[in-house]
């Protein structure tokens, strides 16, 4: 049986690095880190004082109007949606043959911490008639259905850290289906705020390293301390091959296919083994009807907390077989943009999909002594540059709850 | 309680309809419907009668707003 073949053809991203996918892009070359120290009052009874706070805020692309109405989330996913449509050429599609498909790892956090202040110190007759449409974890695919009036679906996967990689093998899906042409998929996340931060450093999962908040995130190295939370949005058009074809759109990489498994060990520990996240490679490759050695780079879920980022080395070589994981690119973006938690595998994708384009690996900043555990080659110092004969590279996303999701793209 | 001129109100629901619905106050003027000709939704139409009460101490009961379907008809509402 053939398979219906899905590309992309347009990208969008909103991140700590920059405003769109050009700036965000070009920081990950520089190798420059998105994370700064937060100089606002309520930071001082915590134990982290940094974040990757979005480069450009949401109020400088969105009218006052909508940005009351709309979530930080919600705000995050349009403006990236908005960026990805143009970037795609703004296809001519039949509304009840585009689709949606964007995630947030918790949905409108904001909302509702700030909602619930305003009904303990004013009452419910003050509380904003759209807290619910804000707060509701389908609310960022609700507005981008609504803003682009996507009538073929609008999925919302929640699967914390791995939501929008799972969004995006949704959107592949709802194209293979034959319910759409073209899907707008993605994810997005807005959650700092004093709680947050708090809730994750309770679990001992962010990085305290408040004297030295860009060299914080630093996955695979031996010192690293945990994660730093960070937000934004990534979205992709992804578009049935035909379609693209019949337009004459641009495609950066075919979207080859994607691989879902679940740990079932701990509610948050990964598997030191790596056996699911394993089983979710091998998955990806058997979708994409890929071989391990045509993936040449993977762009790494290692957030830079002790026990993932090993664990994950483990995983590929143990999914792609000694020989072809020795020939892998690793690195890990999160080393520059923090951790966007349900954006991450979106705008971590979008990374990916650049590597082949461009034929760049951005290299993974902060590693000043790997960690001995680390049994693949990470790219670090420099860009690495991916051969012209490179096949393919894996985008890999990782969730609270034992989600393993892989995302593979193959080059055109 | 104070009263508040026609003109008075008038300038106050455009500000308040600018804010919550990016409807210019210049095109804010008493023979407009809220639904046809401003575009503006239910819950806007909540925001709206919630900023009214504050700006003018009056309140608009739920049972009420759902009468007032143009501008004049809330400026009147003020007014009695």
């Amino acid at each position: 049986m053939s398979t219906t073949e899905v590309v992309v053809t347009g990208l969008g991203a909103t991140t700590p690095l920059g405003g769109d996918v050009a700036t965000t892009w070009s920081a990950l070359l520089e190798g420059r880190s998105g994370i700064s120290t937060i100089e606002e009052d309520w930071t001082a009874e915590l134990p982290v004082r940094f974040a990757g706070v979005a480069a450009e805020d949401p109020s400088t692309k969105l009218e006052r109007h909508r940005l009351r109405r709309l979530d930080r989330t919600q705000q995050f996913s349009l403006i990236a949606a908005h960026e990805a449509w143009r970037d795609a050429g703004e296809p001519d599609v039949d509304p009840v043959r585009l689709g949606a498909a964007v995630s947030s790892g918790i949905g409108g956090i904001l909302t509702i911490l700030n909602q619930y202040d305003t009904f303990r110190e004013k009452g419910w007759r003050r509380v904003s008639p759209f807290t619910v449409p804000m707060l509701m974890p389908n609310g960022p695919v609700a507005a981008v259905a609504l803003e682009f009036g996507a009538q073929a679906g609008a999925h919302a996967a929640v699967s914390a850290c791995a939501s929008s990689a799972e969004a995006i093998a949704d959107g592949i899906k709802l194209i293979r289906s034959g319910r759409a042409d073209v899907v707008i998929a993605g994810g997005t996340e807005a959650a700092i705020h004093p709680l947050n931060l708090a809730s994750f450093a309770a679990m001992r999962a962010l990085s305290t390293r408040n004297d030295d908040p860009q060299g914080a995130s630093r996955p695979f190295d031996a010192n690293r301390d945990g994660f730093v939370m960070s937000e934004g949005a990534g979205m992709l058009v992804l578009e049935s091959a035909e379609h693209a074809a019949a337009r004459g759109a641009r495609v950066y990489a075919v979207a080859a296919g994607a691989g879902y498994s679940c740990d079932a060990h701990d509610i948050v520990q990964p598997d030191p083994e790596g056996t699911g996240q394993a089983r979710a490679i091998l998955d990806a490759l058997a979708d994409a009807d890929l071989k391990p050695g045509d993936i040449a780079h993977v762009n790494a879920h290692a957030t830079s907390t002790p026990m993932g980022d090993v664990g994950e080395t483990v995983a590929i070589r143990k999914a792609l077989g000694d020989a072809a994981a020795d020939s892998v690119a690793v690195t890990s973006t999160k080393s520059m943009t923090g951790h966007l938690l349900g954006g991450a595998g979106a705008v971590e994708s979008i990374a990916t999909i650049l590597a082949l384009h461009h034929g760049q690996i951005p290299a993974t900043i902060n590693i000043e002594e790997l960690d001995p555990g680390v049994v693949v080659d990470v790219v670090r110092e420099k860009p690495r540059e991916l051969s012209a004969g490179a096949v393919a590279a894996l985008n890999q996303s990782f969730g609270f709850g034992g989600h393993n999701i892989a995302v593979a793209f193959r080059r055109p | 309680m104070a009263t508040h001129t026609e003109q008075e109100i008038l300038a106050g629901l455009g500000e308040i309809i600018d804010e919550v619905a990016g409807v210019p106050a210049d095109q804010v003027t008493a023979d407009k419907s809220f639904v046809d000709d401003l575009d503006i939704d239910s819950l806007s139409m909540v925001e709206i009668a919630v900023a009214a009460q504050d700006k003018f101490g009056v309140e608009i009961p739920d049972d009420q707003l759902k009468d007032l379907k143009t501008v004049q008809d809330v400026i009147t509402f003020i007014q009695k």
